[in-house]
């Protein structure tokens, strides 16, 4: 066990290695001179100012060096200086706006385990009977809905219809106020709703399978009340593989609010990745890529942990 | 009497069974499903629409008509027009056929020639060549994405746009770029980068289990071929999930698709998208003046997604019996 954690940790670092390699070469050989970007598209590139930035920023040097560079401050915890906003270490910008993110992803995975959870309980007790396909039919085709058209249509239906949320400014619930705030409920909805009927089906899979066990044969058989089965043997042990996927999905869910926090305003990590895009901000963009990758590696093999602490029958040689 | 009924079923089913192959048999089944076959037809009629939209559609999708600016839906634009007086059906229809094109030509040939391929070697000779192969979707599926698609739309769009100018400029080829054929092959190449992983996963899990088997040491003790063990004798008894697989994706390709030409890096404008339309009109205005500016490709998007999901779910039930 402490073997395989130990193997899997030291993948961590590797894995950071190559992602940011190849992001660099993609940048590298993407449109922009970096430092057109910081002083604007009518400098000459030649003039005197352009090049002692060059040499400042360290890009006149060869690309694996730079690259080394790169590579030795990110691991040393220095992600380098936006080009946009000049003078803002990468770190503290991508910290404030992942803060948010966080809590918007926590919110909208609430959502989806609250309602996700006992629904997939549930419809697997009702296995057969018109309940099972109806509840899934209904999940799938609130996940098919395109985000840009759900944010559009909750707010029009919450905030203008039916006014149980009031209006904030020009656009009604739009911008960010932490995680108690009132404007945190459309995009958590977006957000979350879709997440139920990837729930909904765990649980559900995972029920029918306890409910198959001869443990739960046996609780019936000694005369347990249903109701105590339900509650004490199967939702308790149908609920563990659940738990492990929760810390992956948290992840996945700050890689993709880029659509919600878009239209609504927020200020997380995934607006912040499209502006960089489109201002050729690469520290910024860079440094947003490496750190989701290194939270989803290091929930990957959370989840793996959890899974064998959770469950002694599963080993890892 | 009524087990009687039922007795004759199970032999019917049982002799059908005998005499018809795996993957016919399946379709018997899905055809039962109403679910799944509503599915087939809607997609069906999306798709056939989108294609013939020259037959269909009198307008072209850059008409303009500055008198019928914004109506809304009548008899002459079915689904009414928009700011710039262009026929909204006849736009959306070509957004289907964009996206269409585009989905299935990145899953043709990242979801099944590469994800095959790689899933094929990846299991059938283990060792280096299965620790390369994993290890780079490792890499690829731990950036979420999303990331991944813009980051790769955004680098390499210019560098191709380039290129292709140069051909322009060089060749007798004209109007590559006008002609969309850029937008085509960035859109497809960033969807393949994500396409292939999960294909790749299952075949390999599939064939780590299958190669195991006795048929394929009887294959190879008579000396046949390593691509015809890949291809004619494992391959097609992994086809089953993969079908279900490749069906639940094209929900998600075609979201990764409109969410590109969402964020202004797929189908430029003024060749229609559905992205780009829910771009222009995805907002809270739009729903109280215009709703059918929104709700006419919203609409189209959804059905197209939701098809594809419940037909990948249908499948899996007809597939897997066993689950349920």
């Amino acid at each position: 066990m402490w073997n395989y954690i130990i193997r899997r940790l030291f993948w961590v670092p590797f894995l950071l290695l190559v992602v940011s390699f190849v992001t660099f070469l993609l940048f590298r050989m993407g449109p922009g001179d970096p430092v057109l970007v910081i002083l604007g598209n009518k400098y000459d590139p030649q003039s005197q100012s352009a090049v002692n930035l060059r040499e400042e920023l360290g890009i006149d040097k060869p690309l694996m060096v730079q690259f080394v560079n790169y590579a030795r401050d990110f691991f040393q915890g220095d992600f380098g200086e936006s080009y946009r906003y000049r003078g803002q270490p990468v770190r503290d910008l991508i910290a404030a706006k992942m803060w948010v993110s966080a809590q918007l992803s926590l919110a909208a995975l609430l959502i989806s385990t609250i309602i996700g959870i006992p629904l997939g309980f549930f419809i697997a007790h009702k296995q057969g009977k018109w309940q099972d396909p109806t509840i899934v039919t209904i999940c799938l085709v609130v996940m098919s809905i395109p985000v840009m058209v759900f944010v559009p249509v909750l707010l029009w239906l919450l905030c203008l219809k039916n006014l149980w949320i009031p209006f904030w400014g020009g656009i009604p619930c739009s911008g960010w106020g932490g995680l108690f705030d009132q404007r945190i409920i459309v995009p958590a909805l977006s957000m979350g709703l879709p997440g139920v009927a990837v729930f909904v089906r765990l649980m559900r899979a995972s029920t029918l399978d306890v409910m198959k066990q001869d443990y739960i044969v046996t609780a019936h058989s000694k005369g347990l009340s249903p109701f105590v089965i339900d509650i004490r043997h199967v939702f308790r042990n149908s609920v563990i593989p659940i738990i492990t996927i929760l810390s992956f999905s948290l992840a996945g869910l700050i890689g993709g609010a880029i659509i919600t926090e878009t239209i609504m305003g927020i200020p997380g990590i995934g607006r912040l990745a499209v502006q960089s895009v489109f201002d050729r901000d690469y520290p910024v963009i860079m440094a947003i890529t490496l750190v989701t990758a290194g939270f989803f590696a290091i929930a990957n093999l959370f989840a793996d942990i959890m899974y064998a602490l959770v469950d002694p029958r599963i080993r890892y040689g | 009497m009524k087990l009687m009924i039922h007795d004759e079923k199970t032999e019917k089913e049982i002799t059908t069974f005998k005499n018809e192959g795996h993957i016919h048999r399946a379709f018997s089944r899905l055809v039962k499903k109403k679910l799944a076959l509503a599915c087939l037809v809607i997609l069906a009629i999306i798709y056939l629409s989108g294609i013939s939209v020259d037959f269909i559609s009198p307008y072209g999708y850059t008409d303009q008509d500055y008198t019928q600016i914004r109506q809304s839906p009548n008899s002459s634009h079915w689904l009414g027009t928009d700011r710039a007086g262009r026929d909204v059906f006849t736009r959306v229809l070509w957004g289907v056929q964009n996206t269409l094109i585009l989905t299935f030509v990145s899953m043709l040939t990242g979801g099944l020639v590469l994800g095959i391929t790689m899933g094929l070697f990846s299991g059938y000779f283990g060792g280096y060549v299965d620790a390369v192969i994993q290890r780079s979707g490792e890499v690829v599926s731990s950036i979420p994405t999303f990331f991944l698609i813009l980051i790769i739309s955004a680098t390499v769009r210019p560098r191709i746009i380039e290129f292709v100018r140069l051909i322009e400029d060089n060749t007798v080829l004209e109007g590559l770029i006008r002609g969309g054929i850029v937008d085509y092959f960035v859109i497809s190449l960033s969807l393949v980068s994500f396409g292939w992983i999960g294909t790749a996963r299952l075949v390999r899990g599939q064939i780590l289990y299958l190669k195991e088997t006795q048929f394929i040491d009887a294959a190879r003790s008579i000396g046949v071929s390593t691509f015809n063990i890949l291809f004619r004798h494992l391959l097609p008894n992994a086809i089953s999930p993969l079908i279900v697989t490749v069906t639940m994706g094209m929900g998600s390709m075609i979201g990764a698709e409109i969410f590109l030409s969402w964020i202004g890096l797929g189908i430029q404008p003024p060749r229609p998208s559905l992205g780009v339309m829910l771009w222009e009109s995805g907002n809270i205005s739009v729903i109280r003046t215009e709703p059918w500016l929104m709700f006419a490709p919203g609409t189209v998007a959804f059905l197209m997604v939701l098809s594809w999901n419940l037909l990948g779910d249908a499948l899996n039930d007809v597939f897997n019996p066993r689950t349920y």
